[in-house]
């Protein structure tokens, strides 16, 4: 038989704002632990959060260059979970009302060009850190990452094999960080993925039941996670059996998925409207400013090129602003402080 | 000559012509908490802090605020830097904050002085102060009956003549309902007149600060201080405070006051109706105009307020988990057991019951049906509000349908009968408008309050009302018995 995968990915941006969502503390990697938190990042009772507009500014700068529409209101929703590096007891989310909706984003695999649309992309906390193997008996909290800003990014399910996700993870990489909108440090967690895949019959119109692997963070792990996902899961269905919906972790040093939480489907995250904060209304000079600032996309730059100075395809392709040399080129230029003789990317 | 039961305005006027000193003052505020210690008004006394201060302010003689040196009450949910803070609850017992709410910064910051933190129910969640961890308080008036709730202890001390004012906070009558039993005088502001940063959330988009005293100046005088926008409160209002005590005194010549149709007060008891035509009466006399108004969603108010206040509680009392601070279960086999038996231990029943309530009301399935729907009524009682303040400049109605009870003679057996006390309250904080209530005299020796709801931001209204008829009447100079305690 033949079988057909089906992917969507959902993936974690670390904002690289210089403090957190709610909170004015640092976000800066590498601290000593639980030293850049405040009360409100500890949750203290009676404090309350109070909105970073940065994250919005970057937040809305993605959506612009993946064509998407922009809410300029937009609210924020409590999902309530217990874990002890969750210090609310609730994380700080966008449900009906992300900042983000639509757009899409193009993928290039065997230079062939496929579209990946995106679903949404929606502004949260990040969680804090449980540390369970450095003091004997006991886990250990660091409440540092904990209100960093994410931009979750949700894409349909159109991906068809781990190759695929991979080039979607990089082309986000590279227009993430080609937007300033995060660092992309994959090591350090600044662009993390959770993996949604299932397989159906070929033709079939109805979706499989699905996995999501949590937390991929680098891309070759996606690759390896995706394709023993896919493996298993065919497996499973060839001897007749039945995929569980489950969360499933990635074990990079045994090269296999496993199970998580395999009571996931029935976790009730009571979602409903965060009321310590009123509705974050981005106004249309906000937009405009941003407008303004933002850089001549790729895209745009490639037919512009074409069209001023009747580039080839190859020579477009090395001036490229999300080569690789250009990258490195402008990153150069910026730790020297040196203006570039001539418009570079 | 005794500072008890007097006003922030006498002792004010104590102070300046130095017949008293602000160190006398606060040592004779000290000693009436302790003569009356079996009120069980407070939780933490701020004895030390308390005298320091005063002594300095008598060093420095600059009182160029009118609450410099005057005592005051904070209600035990108010963060306060380095003095415990329980919420009258077992899972804070051992709470002590590194930082102080804005509403009381503001007040200390003008110079008065927190004498201590006032009993109340556990996290606001009670209307007789029953559910506090640390105990009952006892009604001043009379002994073995509720002081009314949650801030019962603030209330308490105030009718006692410790404090001449406290802060409390009014989810749905927890501020008014408490001075109507006590014979005070207390206002709940406009949501988001006063910052809530620091104060122990139940239910965010309910809770609001206010003062509690003897008189409508005096709240005036408070309400003055705690307003205004707090960068750290997103939902506090961004909008101009006025002077309070500006225009306390005029005339109340044709203010149009509402009754509300839908509250059919002759299914209260006679004495309670009774009381209330007759402060009708006194306020025609004064100036004002009654017209019966209509809100015909106002009666859903008890069901919406027990849909919302839950919910929210459920998701803001998570935090109390046992791992950052409070209180910590012993020999726990993992992280669920740790939040189990913290919980478990820590938590008294009405609020596991608030929570369940509310974990039930936003679960999958149901949050359509009880949360979503709640918000939505919420909205057609807040238009009800908005359609009947074309017409009228207030609403009266009586702030409680009865007076204080006996200890443990309500909602032991059904816990909505307890509910139902906050029947008239309810309403001005699901459509978020100030409220006052005010001491109109007696039934059976015990205190009977009335209701003023004013329009959106219009406290200023709200105490003139109030301000007059104490000018008229002297209700609110009643003074408890104290002989038994």
């Amino acid at each position: 038989m033949s079988w057909e995968t089906v992917i969507g990915l959902e993936t974690h941006v670390q904002l690289s704002t210089k403090t957190k969502l709610f909170s004015r503390a640092s976000t800066a990697f590498g601290a000593s632990p639980n030293t850049n938190v405040n009360l409100i990042d500890c949750g203290l009772p009676g404090v309350l959060p109070s909105v970073n507009k940065e994250a919005f500014y970057k937040a809305i700068r993605f959506g612009m260059a993946v064509g998407a529409q922009i809410n300029q209101t937009s609210i924020f929703d409590r999902k309530n979970y217990f874990y002890a590096d969750l210090p609310k007891g609730y994380q700080i989310t966008q449900m009906d009302l992300p900042i983000v909706i639509g757009g899409s984003i193009e993928i290039i695999i065997d230079e062939l060009t496929k579209t990946i649309n995106i679903t949404r992309a929606h502004l949260e906390e990040d969680a804090g850190k449980s540390i369970h193997d450095e003091f004997e008996g006991f886990s250990a909290i660091d409440l540092n990452r904990a209100g960093t800003p994410l931009l979750e990014i949700v894409s349909e399910p159109e991906i068809s094999n781990a190759k695929e996700a991979v080039a979607y993870m990089k082309a986000m990489h590279q227009l993430v960080t080609f937007l300033d909108v995060s660092d992309g440090n994959m090591a350090q967690g600044s662009l993390r993925c959770d993996a949604n895949v299932s397989i159906r019959k070929k033709g079939d119109k109805e979706l499989g039941t699905r996995t999501e692997i949590k937390n991929i963070n680098s891309f070759k792990f996606i690759e390896k996670a995706i394709n023993f996902e896919i493996k298993r899961q065919i497996k499973i269905l060839e001897n007749g059996e039945k995929v569980v919906q489950e969360t499933r972790l990635y074990d990079s040093s045994k090269d296999e998925t496993r199970p998580m939480r395999s009571k996931e489907f029935a976790n009730d995250y009571r979602y409903f409207p965060e009321p310590d904060l009123l509705p974050v209304i981005i106004s249309d000079e906000e937009i405009q400013k941003i407008r303004d600032e933002f850089p001549e996309l790729p895209k745009e730059k490639e037919i512009r090129y074409q069209q001023e100075y009747g580039l080839t395809a190859m020579m477009r392709k090395s001036l490229h602003p999300l080569s690789p040399w250009l990258i490195s080129l402008k990153l150069l230029y910026k730790k020297r402080k040196i203006t570039p003789f001539y418009q570079i990317g | 000559m005794s500072i008890q039961f007097k006003s922030i305005a006498d002792l004010r006027e104590m102070l300046d012509d130095k017949s008293i000193s602000a160190s006398e003052l606060i040592q004779e505020s000290l000693e009436l908490a302790k003569k009356y210690k079996e009120l069980n008004c407070f939780v933490t006394m701020n004895e030390e802090f308390s005298v320091k201060k005063a002594n300095a302010i008598d060093v420095n003689k600059k009182t160029s605020s009118r609450l410099s040196g005057i005592p005051l009450a904070q209600k035990d949910l108010f963060c306060t830097e380095g003095l415990r803070t329980t919420c009258s609850s077992k899972i804070l017992s051992n709470f002590i904050p590194p930082y102080t709410a804005t509403a009381v910064k503001k007040l200390e910051d003008a110079g008065s002085i927190t004498i201590g933190k006032t009993n109340m129910d556990e996290f606001a969640m009670g209307s007789s102060n029953e559910t506090s961890f640390f105990g009952n308080v006892h009604n001043p008036w009379k002994k073995g009956y509720v002081p009314g709730g949650s801030s019962g202890g603030s209330a308490a001390a105030v009718a006692a003549g410790i404090v001449p004012a406290a802060t409390g906070t009014d989810t749905g009558g927890s501020i008014r309902q408490p001075a109507a039993h006590c014979g005070i005088t207390g206002l709940k502001p406009t949501y988001g007149r006063i910052s809530r940063w620091g104060m122990i959330a139940f239910a965010s988009s309910l809770d609001q600060a206010g003062p509690l005293a003897r008189t409508a100046e005096d709240c005036a005088i408070l309400l003055n201080t705690m307003s205004g926008h707090d960068a750290k409160d997103t939902t506090s209002l961004n909008s101009n405070v006025p002077d309070f005590l500006e225009n306390i005194n005029q005339p109340i010549d044709g203010l149009k006051i509402g009754l509300i149709k839908e509250f059919n007060l002759s299914d209260l008891d006679s004495q309670v109706q009774a009381r209330f035509e007759e402060s009708k009466k006194a306020y025609e006399k004064l100036g004002a105009q009654f017209i019966e108004v209509s809100l015909p969603n106002i009666s859903a108010s008890v069901p919406t307020y027990y849909s919302i206040a839950p919910a929210e509680c459920s998701s803001n009392l998570s935090r109390f988990d046992g791992v950052r601070f409070g209180h910590r279960a012993e020999s726990t086999d993992d992280l669920n057991d740790l939040y189990i038996k913290s919980r478990s231990e820590g938590f008294g029943d009405e609020v596991k019951r608030r929570i369940l309530i509310g974990t039930y009301a936003l679960s999958a399935g149901y949050y359509d049906a009880y949360y979503k729907k709640a918000q939505q009524v919420r909205r057609l009682i807040k238009n009800d509000f908005d359609n009947a303040f074309q017409s009228v400049d207030a609403l009266m109605t009586p702030t409680s349908p009865n007076t204080a009870f006996k200890f443990g003679s309500k909602g032991t057996q059904n816990p909505v009968e307890l509910y139902l006390e906050d029947l008239f309250t309810i309403s001005s904080n699901l459509a978020g408008l100030p409220a006052i209530s005010i001491p109109h005299g007696q039934v059976n020796s015990l205190p009977v309050g009335l209701q003023l709801i004013g329009n959106f931001l219009r406290e200023d209204q709200l105490l003139n009302a109030a301000h007059i008829f104490q000018k008229n009447s002297d209700y609110h100079l009643a003074k408890p018995n104290l002989g038994d305690f």
